[in-house]
């Protein structure tokens, strides 16, 4: 793909943003289809994390100093920008956390420990990251209450048809995710809140394989919680967004009790910040905060419909070599994927492929990437995952296939 | 011991000499899934539930068993290039007084440039495997003391 542009995407200098694709790994040019798991950061994103560090570290909210002010501008400029890229309606609506799961178990602690009373009903989908399904089994075995599942067909699709059968009148909230992480299924997550809120069910969409490749639209979607990570999305580690509706977040008690969430405190009791600090408890990750913005910036200066091309491209590519592998399945073949392709082979283990690929420089995720209910379904116990992100090349495809190859020969 | 019989140590040497022979990558893992698949298949009988080694991604069945006062280990596993690794610690831990092998060091998966395989990270049981391997012998060790 060097020397190609897609949709005005010159990505050759894309690549070249990122420091850490540029060595060699057991003797090999690095390549890195890791992207599901995290993806690596642009150049940007680190300057900004050191440019907070060596010139303007300081807590940030209750300082009158200039470092504080800045620190605390720099802060609460990511939130815009995070309320921008999802487009929800206030900055009230963006809370900090330390990503995806802490997002979910947020919403679990203080909206789920409120609604959800014994004999209530959990919908989460058969395509769920151990995150968005264990907190809620935790929650239902704390309060008697039961956690139901989306059926998956074989191609890795929810069946959105037998969503309706699960709904009674005791169900309270339906968790899914709008991408899978094993298999890259995009799930109809608007006509599953559109028929939830038909039957006023609340609904928690698990953003973190979506924010690197879809765009998010909050109002449109009509969401009720929204989670994702940073380093999912070219951004650091420890730093996650909770979105919620207003209203929602307004009647929800706090999460964390500490410094920053509180308005006054007396021995007696205290009384609780305004959103989004009420949720906020203690000194944030202001650093990762801080360069996330950088991250944001990073997708805003392309866009994500010409990522998802360039990321598309390399699916398609990836998916005709791969399956013409002899002994080679492809888990997941939805109609609507992202960049995301999970296989298995007959008669090789997955930790064996990705231990020869390793030698051969080249990264891929193995085992059952935190969905062991969904391998189950499949009747596997894992497969070997290869991820792309936009600064992927063909050539780098070609170098799987090959490494596939050479594995399978050696192990066979 | 008969003069004949290798320590612990002694079959170290002999397996790092071995690989030493090795200079690519891919000769030594090539040598590693032979091992694996030439390894004494393990009883069914053995390959419980109890006996089994639980990894993240690939697991490791261990049975271990008393002989003539020496500690003997059947093992497998159903990824090949851990059970190749397993079929090196058999090797290197059967036939030996159990005092032995509670007290010996493994210094060979390092020498032979294989000790990212016994990191904890890389989630395969084998870390677990050879913590059972010694405490198995501990055991056994108690044993003959408490017949004597």
């Amino acid at each position: 793909m060097s020397g190609t542009n897609i949709k005005g995407l010159d990505l050759t200098t894309i690549r070249e943003e990122f420091p850490v694709l540029d060595q060699q790994v057991n003797g090999k040019p690095l390549v890195y289809f890791d992207n599901a798991a995290t993806t690596q950061k642009p150049r940007a994103v680190i300057d900004s994390l050191v440019s907070y560090y060596s010139s303007y570290n300081a807590n940030i909210h209750r300082g009158i100093h200039t470092l504080a002010e800045k620190a605390t501008a720099a802060f609460e400029s990511t939130r815009e920008a995070i309320r921008a890229f999802i487009n929800a309606s206030s900055t009230e609506e963006v809370i900090f956390t330390k990503g995806t799961t802490e997002s979910v178990n947020l919403v679990v602690s203080t909206w789920g420990r409120k609604n959800i009373s014994q004999g209530d009903e959990i919908i989460v989908s058969g395509l769920e990251h151990h995150s968005n399904m264990v907190p809620w089994q935790m929650l239902a075995l704390e309060k008697g209450a039961t956690v139901k599942i989306i059926p998956v067909n074989e191609n890795g699709e929810l069946i959105l048809a037998e969503l309706e059968n699960l709904i009674t009148s005791r169900t309270k909230i339906i968790a899914l995710n709008h991408v899978s992480n094993t298999l890259g299924t995009i799930n109809p997550v608007a006509e599953v809140i559109r028929i939830a809120h038909s039957k006023n069910i609340k609904v928690l969409v698990d953003g973190a394989q979506a924010a690197a490749h879809l765009d998010i639209d909050v109002q449109q979607l009509d969401a009720d919680f929204y989670a994702f990570s940073g380093h999912k999305m070219y951004g650091p580690t420890g730093i996650g967004i909770l979105y919620g509706k207003k209203a929602l977040l307004e009647e929800m008690p706090p999460y964390q009790g500490g410094g920053e969430m509180i308005k006054d405190v007396t021995y007696a009791g205290c009384s609780f910040n305004e959103l989004p600090y009420k949720f906020e408890a203690g000194t944030p990750n202001i650093a990762d905060a801080i360069a996330l913005k950088a991250a944001v910036d990073f997708i805003n200066r392309f866009g994500k419909p010409a990522i998802r091309e360039v990321e598309q491209q390399l699916l398609e590519y990836a998916t005709s070599k791969l399956s013409a592998i002899p002994g080679l399945t492809i888990k997941g073949t939805a109609r609507e994927k992202v960049s995301v392709i999970s296989f298995v082979i007959e008669g090789i283990h997955h930790q064996d492929l990705g231990i020869l690929l390793d030698q051969e420089g080249i990264a891929v995720r193995t085992g059952h990437h935190c969905t062991q209910p969904l391998m189950g379904h499949f009747g596997i116990t894992g497969t070997t995952r290869a991820s792309f992100a936009v600064y992927n090349t063909f050539e780098e495809i070609d170098r799987l296939e090959a490494g596939i190859k050479k594995a399978v020969k050696m192990l066979k | 011991m008969s003069t004949a019989e290798k320590s612990v140590k002694e079959i170290q040497n002999q397996i790092v000499e071995e690989f030493s022979l090795f200079d690519e990558w891919d000769e030594k893992y090539a040598y590693l899934i032979e091992l694996g698949k030439k390894l004494e298949a393990l009883d069914p009988a053995h390959k419980t539930e109890e006996k089994k080694i639980k990894g993240c991604q690939s697991q490791v069945w261990l049975n271990s068993y008393l002989k003539d006062d020496k500690i003997y280990y059947q093992a497998d596993s159903d990824a090949l290039i851990v059970k190749g690794l397993v079929s090196l610690l058999v090797r290197v831990f059967s036939g030996h007084p159990p005092a032995e092998v509670a007290q010996a060091d493994i210094d060979f998966i390092d020498e032979i440039g294989l000790k990212q395989h016994l990191s904890p990270t890389r989630s395969n049981g084998l870390v677990s495997m050879v913590k059972q391997m010694k405490l198995d012998a501990v055991a056994f060790q108690a044993f003959l003391q408490s017949k004597q």
